[in-house]
């Protein structure tokens, strides 16, 4: 390779560099479309299966976990003068056997339904550089509006597996971010890199029937049509449990559910 | 090479025709090309905080920060992450001043394009730097940028060591290697392991495969670089240019082994479940990386040092049956 060709080939090396970071650059639109919706052109959503509301049924319980709560783990937010917040971890929450933020939705049984998309958007505050709500429950499509009340900037990435990554900046008093899910993802992790302790986790479900668990443990889907249906617990350290329930028009069950301490 | 072979095969030449073939030295450019290397030393310090302190994606933007060249609020994850940037851009122009100079300054030609292996190296290292950011920190292209820094740290001592007053002026002290596998050989198989093992330890840094390939590898590197260094030191080393960095390899090769425990410790077995980083994964992973590179920068000049002082001879099959040594 005589030293013309050396340095055309360096030249075409750095040019295709360039022309991949001008490629990565590109604004990336992360409020994504329905995986249901074949363009952008897009016909409308296919009608929501109807649902006799005479017949509806609901599920509630409460989920405890059987043994001791790991101790909690402090958080260290020295690092940045504008944060503010408790500082303990939110892992694994379980005041007096309680166990709290625990996804609880309908995993299988309803069939081809489809159902509206709530129009309202659901929230998630950064306040004293934690997120609020730990766990957040949100339908495929559904707006998420995401707030900074912090005196500091965030920023929002994302990890997910089935959907669009994205990771953006969010300075003090700026205006909220909406953004949405196409794909259904279970726990699907959200962190801010700039607080390395801040994490989250977004569930994206097809349907409207699911809820997380309060500090009490308790929890409560309601307007299920009569069915066979699995349900399942997702915990973001514990894993997943499912039952199966059966529920019939009107009915109103009891589903308890009890994760092992590890 | 011919000057080389030339001395091997038992001629001899008057230290002033060594001089005349010889650059001169220059105390300016070496001592800046010095500089150089240690400022990239620092970059991968500055490279492995951002790592451990899980900061790569704090500024989502490349190559600004933000939105814009100007210093951002250096809170969190951004102080190591603008801090990186900040060296890294430093570093590209001082490689843009020592290739220049280089070019300029030195008579020998293969110096000339070492400065520009140097530069397009660490262009090359830039972009994968952005691409790192753009595309979300994707293990091969993290690894990739772990790996092209600490390339870009030895040739940068490399140029470090070829423009030093040694190399320039001093006469090699020849002694001719009859041992097989070779010392020389032994040298570039301690650089691959060390790079496999580099490759490994990055892919596992950046979550892209699990920590046992680097912790296994880790027995091939301790083998074969006590083997480079026993035999470097136990047939050569009168020859100060190859027993000082054989001794500098055997003391790093223990220290990295005992860093890498306390880095396991830290961070597989103590700090798996943390909720962030803790300080003393950050210093331990730290200095593995730190003294892993200077491991792989000692490797490369003991490789360089034996290429010169230590020619491998080799068996000639001469017309007659009779068989001679003759240095290659």
């Amino acid at each position: 390779m005589n030293k013309r060709t050396s340095v055309v080939m360096f030249g075409l090396l750095c040019l295709l560099g360039l022309w991949l970071l001008v490629g990565c650059s590109k604004k990336e639109e992360t409020t994504e479309a329905p995986a249901s919706a074949p363009s952008s052109m897009a016909q409308p959503a296919p009608a929501a299966t109807p649902i006799d509301p005479a017949t509806v049924a609901s599920i509630s319980g409460s989920v405890k976990l059987d043994g001791a709560a790991p101790k909690t783990a402090k958080i260290d937010m020295s690092q940045d003068a504008a944060c503010k917040g408790t500082n303990t971890a939110e892992t694994i929450v379980a005041d007096g056997g309680n166990l709290a933020n625990v996804f609880v939705y309908v995993k299988d049984g309803l069939g081809d339904r489809t159902f509206d998309v709530p129009k309202n958007a659901v929230t998630i505050d950064q306040q004293g550089c934690k997120y609020h709500p730990h766990v957040l429950g949100v339908m495929t499509g559904q707006n998420i509006e995401i707030k900074n009340d912090d005196q500091t900037t965030h920023n929002i990435h994302p990890t997910p597996q089935a959907n669009r990554e994205w990771n953006e900046s969010q300075p003090p008093a700026a205006a909220p971010l909406e953004k949405s899910f196409a794909r259904e993802e279970v726990m699907l992790p959200v962190k801010c890199n700039q607080h390395p302790w801040m994490r989250m986790y977004i569930n994206v479900v097809k349907s409207p029937f699911y809820a997380v668990t309060g500090p009490d443990g308790k929890y409560e889907i309601k307007g299920l049509p009569p069915g066979d249906y699995t349900i399942a617990f997702v915990q973001e350290k514990l894993g997943e449990q499912t039952q199966k329930v059966t529920v019939a028009a009107k009915d109103s069950k009891t589903v308890d559910q009890t994760f092992k301490a590890q | 090479m011919l000057l080389r072979r030339h001395l091997a095969g038992g001629a001899t030449l008057k230290e002033s025709d060594l001089r005349s073939l010889a650059a001169p030295y220059n105390r300016g450019h070496h001592r800046f090309a010095v500089f150089v290397a240690c400022a990239t030393f620092v970059l991968i310090i500055a490279g492995a905080l951002v790592t451990s302190n899980d900061a790569g994606l704090s500024i989502p933007d490349w190559p600004t920060s933000f939105g814009s060249f100007s210093v951002p609020p250096l809170h969190g994850g951004i102080k190591f992450e603008w801090s990186h940037r900040a060296i890294a851009g430093s570093i590209v122009l001082l490689t843009i001043s020592i290739a220049a100079w280089t070019w300029f300054a030195d008579r020998r030609r293969w110096m000339k394009w070492l400065g520009l292996a140097a530069l397009g190296t660490v262009i090359i290292q830039a972009i994968l730097g952005g691409l790192t950011v753009r595309l979300f920190q994707p293990p091969w292209v993290s690894s990739a940028h772990a790996a092209v820094g600490q390339t870009f740290f030895c040739i940068a001592v490399t140029i470090a060591i070829f423009t030093g007053r040694r190399w320039v002026e001093e006469v090699p002290q020849i002694e001719v290697d009859h041992r097989r596998p070779s010392l020389i050989t032994l040298t570039l198989l301690s650089i691959f392991v060390l790079y496999v093992q580099l490759i490994l330890g990055a892919m596992f840094r950046h979550h892209g495969m699990g920590w046992w390939p680097h912790v296994a590898n880790a027995v091939v590197v301790a083998f074969v670089l006590t083997w480079t260094a026993i035999r470097a030191l136990s047939q050569f080393s009168k020859i100060d240019a190859v027993r000082r960095p054989a001794i500098i390899l055997v003391s790093l090769l223990i220290a990295q082994l005992c860093l890498g425990f306390a880095a396991f410790l830290t961070r597989v077995a103590w700090g798996r479940d943390a909720i962030q980083p803790e300080l003393p994964m950050v210093i331990s992973t730290v200095a593995h990386v730190a003294v892993g590179a200077l491991l792989l920068a000692t490797a490369v000049i003991l490789a360089i040092q034996v290429w010169r002082q230590v020619p491998v001879s080799f068996e000639e099959r001469v017309p007659g049956g009779t068989r001679k040594p003759v240095a290659a």
